[in-house]
């Protein structure tokens, strides 16, 4: 299963493209077998771990830990479960309630964060319970450069052999493993693409500056120079989110929500191009919708969900 | 920032606006900006909900009506 890992389509969804002489295309993660975009990366942290020793294959009781929201969690799952590792997910108590299943189904367990300080609580609990159980591999994809690693190594390689013609790459930006590694590999190849990070919305514990000093920015970024490495860094809102989640189905796709905020992001890139140049814009496809059907964001009056979307963690 | 979630303040520069809004708010001042002027590295500011790390920092021009956005960092998206 693991070597279906990758080797994921890009399709044209220039349909939803406001204008004529921008075409934009989607690389289509979900079809990794986990789910998500994720599995590259789990499977780089774990094969990483085992070339340098801290994981045994075959050795038994070895415990893994990883504070994850969701994707990383449910394909690091997947991986441990193929080659016989625990592993502990630390997981804010609001996200959504298949992501929890999806958990159970590949045998993780499951350490509770207060939903109230989103994942910046889970990053903090996890470290602490590091601190505690040396014994423990922490992994830790935000500051794990085999999680860009991932990226430079398949997902930028596959882009640019798919899509040569390429001038934009707008990706979400999480642990920001996929910009800085597909971005990377991008620019040394293709030192005029730009890259766009798309923010996601993040909740009610950004509704304000109440929390600035637990801020947090991911050391890969920063050992990766992100901030030289990006062109344009946007953020987008929970309604036009689910928008966009919706209006993907016009083309054909079942998304995952921080999907609709990528292709927003997308297009705002696509209406900042002059009407008589051309472009190529490459997005990303974290995963597909199944995981946020209980979030009733194809189904529910919007106002509901835009609501209900600052309290539950859906991106 | 006092209650408020949105208030009025005028710049021609992100840097402009910030100054005058942290004259009038001051208990906001040190969580926004470094002692040199710059960008607390934990603070994001969106123009339009346009990152201006990335359209000139602090220098980054403002015209009548641009809506800017104050954001700590978080360790956000699908993680």
């Amino acid at each position: 299963m693991l070597d279906l890992i990758g080797g994921t389509p890009i399709v044209d969804v220039s349909a939803l493209s406001p204008k004529s002489n921008v075409t934009i295309l989607a690389k289509l993660e979900g079809r990794n077998p986990g789910g998500s975009v994720k599995d590259r990366v789990a499977l780089s942290l774990v094969d990483a771990a085992e070339r340098d020793g801290l994981l045994i294959a075959g050795k038994p009781d070895q415990i893994l830990l990883e504070p994850s929201s969701g994707n990383t969690g449910i394909a690091l799952a997947m991986v441990c479960r193929l080659r016989g590792y625990h592993l502990k997910v630390v997981l804010p108590a609001n996200v959504s309630p298949e992501r929890r299943q999806l958990l159970h189904a590949w045998g993780a367990e499951i350490i509770e964060s207060p939903g109230s300080e989103g994942s910046n609580g889970a990053v903090r609990l996890a470290q602490s319970l590091s601190a505690q159980n040396p014994e423990w591999v922490f992994l830790y994809q935000y500051a794990n450069p085999a999680n860009p690693e991932a990226h430079y190594r398949t997902t930028g390689p596959e882009i640019l052999a798919d899509v040569p013609e390429i001038t934009h790459f707008v990706a979400g930006l999480g642990t920001s493993g996929t910009l800085m590694g597909v971005g990377r590999y991008l620019k040394e190849h293709r030192p005029d693409v730009q890259i766009w990070a798309v923010e996601p919305p993040s909740g009610e514990m950004v509704d304000g500056l109440r929390n600035l000093d637990d801020g947090y920015i991911p050391p890969i970024f920063l050992e990766n120079h992100g901030g030289d490495l990006l062109d344009r860094k946007i953020v987008v809102r929970p309604r036009e989110s689910i928008e966009w989640t919706r209006r993907f189905t016009e083309v054909g796709l079942f998304v995952g929500l921080s999907s609709g905020a990528i292709i927003a992001g997308a297009v705002k890139c696509a209406n900042l191009i002059p009407d008589d140049e051309t472009a190529t814009i490459v997005t990303i496809v974290c995963d597909d919708g199944w995981k946020y059907l209980s979030t009733g964001a194809w189904s529910d009056d919007i106002d509901d969900v835009v609501e209900r979307a600052k309290k539950i963690i859906y991106f | 920032m006092g209650g408020d979630t949105s208030v009025v303040v005028e710049g021609d520069t992100v840097g402009e606006v910030l100054d005058r809004l942290t004259a009038s708010h001051p208990n906001v001042k040190g969580q926004l900006l470094n002692d040199d002027g710059t960008l607390h590295r934990f603070l994001n500011v969106y123009v339009n909900d346009d990152d201006v790390r990335y359209l000139g920092g602090i220098n980054a021009p403002i015209t009548n009506g641009d809506e800017i956005t104050l954001l700590p960092a978080v360790a956000g998206g699908t993680l």
